[in-house]
């Protein structure tokens, strides 16, 4: 049997970006349940993932995911100081919108909103894009994410300076680097692999 | 440079044992671990599976040249040859880079409200003379190596199609799609930790 791209179901595609839970229709066969080994649903890390297509399909390579996963994990969620979550999501977001990924924009805009409880500046990141006032503090958060999403990347000293400015230690700044540069995996893959869809 | 069990961040930004982003990296020891886990996954993995180290290391190297980071370019063009590429691979890897390189993120928005955003900018084919060289396979990769560092909005399942077509099975496309995606996140910590570094 050779492999196909999938047709995906009928669906009703976001023309916007959004915080509402969004659906990801893969473009590619993910694994069926049934026809996976031990390894496969260990690279999951999380047995729910089992439920993903997004997940399924990217277990075809198990070590890359397993490895990508737990990378991902620590970036996020390591509460050991550092940016505060709020603002790593914020990275997050930011790499999202600038690179045009809805479907991990979405998800990420509802993680910054909940922990910063800043709805209405996540709001305006989602519709006036990356150069939206969210204060000083975010601002600078936001560029640098942007500046180091571009290609060949635009981030310099000035960034650093700027983040430092706004009360950034090293370590925080660090985080600010791997969640953007973290998002730029994740937006490749989901933009490429599959689409988004309203639920 | 070379091997796999050298930690690859820590050599390309010049982190030394003791140095205070040697402090700061292992402060998220897990993060640090699995980023040159995944390097190991995606580029001497235990098994190839149907992508030999020869394509994985030059679409390596090709993506690592549209980043336009030299010591990172430099060190994966390295590695092609460490894999065992000829001058001839090496030198089309190389042309590649040259014909493709451009500015991204651009590309365009399913038509709605986000098309006033839409940014345009070029579809890379592959010039004659690198297709050949490259064969039709390799050619394909990096056909969609360019689109995915540059405009990733672009992605559509024709641009899988594509890859069928030129032989990636389902498996090698998510392989392929994770070492471009991959090193899209290794470069930037690289760029990105240099400057915290004040080694811009």
């Amino acid at each position: 049997m050779s492999d196909s791209v999938l047709k995906t179901p009928e669906h009703t595609v976001p023309t916007a970006f959004t915080r509402v839970q969004l659906d990801w229709l893969p473009w590619l066969e993910p694994l069926a349940v049934d026809a996976m080994t031990p390894r496969h649903l260990e690279s999951l890390v999380d047995a729910a993932r089992v439920k993903s297509p997004y997940f399924r399909l990217l277990a075809r390579d198990p070590d890359a995911l397993e490895a990508r996963t737990r990378t991902d994990k620590d970036i996020f969620y390591n509460p050991d100081a550092g940016l505060p979550r709020a603002e790593r999501e914020l990275a997050a977001a930011a790499t999202s919108r600038s690179n045009g990924c809805l479907y991990c924009a979405s998800v990420h805009a509802r993680h910054a909103a909940t922990y910063s409880k800043r709805e209405d500046d996540v709001e305006r990141l989602l519709d006036a894009g990356v150069a939206a006032d969210l204060g000083e503090r975010w601002n600078a958060i936001v560029a640098a994410s942007v500046a180091l999403t571009a290609t060949p990347s635009a981030f310099g000293p000035e960034h650093v300076e700027r983040l430092r400015r706004a009360g950034l230690d090293d370590l925080a700044i660090s985080d600010v680097i791997h969640a953007a540069a973290f998002f730029n995996w994740a937006n490749r893959l989901m933009l490429s692999l599959g689409e988004p869809a309203a639920a | 440079m070379s091997g796999t069990d050298a930690d690859i961040i820590d050599a390309l930004v010049g982190i030394t044992p003791g140095s205070s982003l040697d402090a700061i990296r292992a402060r998220r020891p897990e993060a640090r671990a699995h980023a040159q886990a995944t390097y190991r996954a995606l580029f001497a993995p235990e098994t190839m599976g149907n992508v030999t180290a020869q394509e994985r290391f030059a679409v390596g190297a090709f993506v690592a040249g549209l980043h336009g980071d030299t010591a990172v370019a430099t060190a994966y063009a390295a590695r092609l040859a460490d894999s065992g590429a000829a001058v001839a691979l090496k030198d089309a890897v190389e042309a590649a880079v040259k014909e493709a390189r451009t500015h991204g993120p651009y590309g365009s928005y399913t038509p709605g409200p986000l098309s006033r955003e839409d940014t345009p900018g070029p579809v890379y084919r592959m010039g004659a003379t690198t297709r050949r060289a490259l064969g039709p396979r390799l050619a394909a990769a990096f056909e969609h190596a360019h689109m995915l560092v540059f405009h990733p909005r672009d992605a559509a399942p024709a641009a899988l199609q594509a890859l069928l077509d030129a032989g990636w099975t389902t498996t090698d496309i998510v392989t392929l799609s994770q070492i471009v995606a991959f090193l899209s996140f290794q470069i930037r910590v690289v760029t990105g930790l240099r400057i915290l570094a004040g080694r811009a």
